[in-house]
């Protein structure tokens, strides 16, 4: 039986693409098989951060009509062994995934992955009710600025009301909160919400603080998983996020203003 | 600290207050969530009544709904009574 897990966030452009491909590719590299669904029907990109976007052939909605099978649409990564795309389809829109399609391509991919990753879309409509419902496990992706945190509240409703495991009154959904785009210079200088202020407004675990960092355009623009730049604070945030999703105690890193020596200050850098 | 900083940190630090706005909207949108589908409409309600007697808008009625264990609801209305009316 495999772990379901959405990577979901209310709002736009706060890093959940990023983030599943990051987050899939490092349970991978942990070694358990691990398929990530991008669920963005109409507006297909995470096959475009995976660099994949080339090896597109059928999609999760000619899955669910049955015009193709999983085996035939699974993209198996070329750099990492059990790791799997199963992409959106581009031609489509969001009405396209019905309730019992997502459940039985689900159940079917349950039998041989350990982890299925869901990448939701933006807002509260059907596709990114479709990704949340059967999950799990959620990581909600925010960034430190009140429209992101404020959605993140709304989607944290959402997994406590509308989802199977709340429907069925099964235990709720575990919640995780990622922090991305964290900034501790603006932090410190009273310009940007802080982890504590984040974490206390909506009272959720800590997964992860991702830095703000170049490494993350540089990664999508060449369609590596940011994790796979192990060298960069970025790279090395998302693995320690991985770690504590399968249950490490990792400590937090990156969450302080690097001191620059003497020489720096001077020379720069 | 340097005497800088001192006159920087005078100024109003915009993330404390992103903090204050968020858990006032937050409260209030969860609060929102976790009542009956009946409250609306029952503030509405409130409002036409006491507006028979004083003219009020509808941002100086409060009305929630608050369970405080499984056995006891309260229901907490709060209105602000115009000045020169009292």
């Amino acid at each position: 039986m495999a772990k379901i897990i959405v990577v979901t966030s209310g709002k736009g452009g706060v890093g959940k693409t990023t983030s599943s491909a990051a987050i899939g590719t490092g349970l991978a590299l942990k070694g358990h098989k691990t398929v990530i669904i991008d669920f963005d029907i109409g507006l297909r990109n995470l096959d475009l951060i995976m660099g994949c976007e080339r090896r597109v052939v059928y999609d999760f909605v000619n899955v669910i009509n049955g015009e193709a099978n999983l085996k035939q649409t699974l993209i198996k990564d070329k750099r990492i062994d059990n790791l799997f795309i199963l992409p959106a389809s581009q031609t489509r829109d969001k009405d396209a995934l019905t309730k019992e399609g997502v459940e039985r391509v689900l159940n079917e991919l349950s039998k041989d992955f350990d982890f299925i990753l869901c990448d939701s879309p933006a807002g509260i409509e059907s596709g990114a009710m479709m990704a949340l419902y059967f999950a799990d496990e959620a990581v909600v992706v925010t960034n430190p600025e009140v429209s992101s945190v404020r959605d993140s509240d709304r989607i944290l409703g959402m997994l406590s009301s509308k989802s199977r495991r709340a429907e069925q009154g099964l235990d709720s959904i575990k919640e995780h909160l990622l922090l991305t785009r964290y900034n501790p210079e603006r932090v410190e200088k009273g310009e940007m919400l802080s982890v504590e202020d984040v974490k206390e407004i909506l009272s959720i675990d800590l997964i992860g603080v991702i830095p703000e960092s170049q490494a993350v355009l540089n990664a999508s623009n060449s369609g590596q998983p940011v994790i796979l730049d192990k060298d960069s604070d970025a790279g090395q945030a998302y693995l320690d996020t991985v770690d504590r999703l399968l249950g490490e105690n990792v400590p937090f890193r990156f969450l302080t203003v690097e001191k620059k020596g003497l020489l720096k200050r001077i020379f720069g850098g | 600290m340097s005497l800088l900083d001192y006159f920087r940190s005078s100024k109003k630090n915009t993330a404390s207050t992103a903090k204050e706005r968020l858990q006032i909207i937050v409260a209030h949108e969860r609060r929102k969530r976790n009542s009956p589908d009946y409250l609306p409409q029952l503030e509405r309600d409130i409002l036409e009544v006491i507006r028979k007697y004083v003219d009020i808008s509808p941002e100086q009625i409060a009305v929630s709904l608050e369970k405080r264990d499984d056995e006891l609801s309260v229901l907490e209305l709060n209105v602000t009574f115009p000045d020169d009316k009292r």
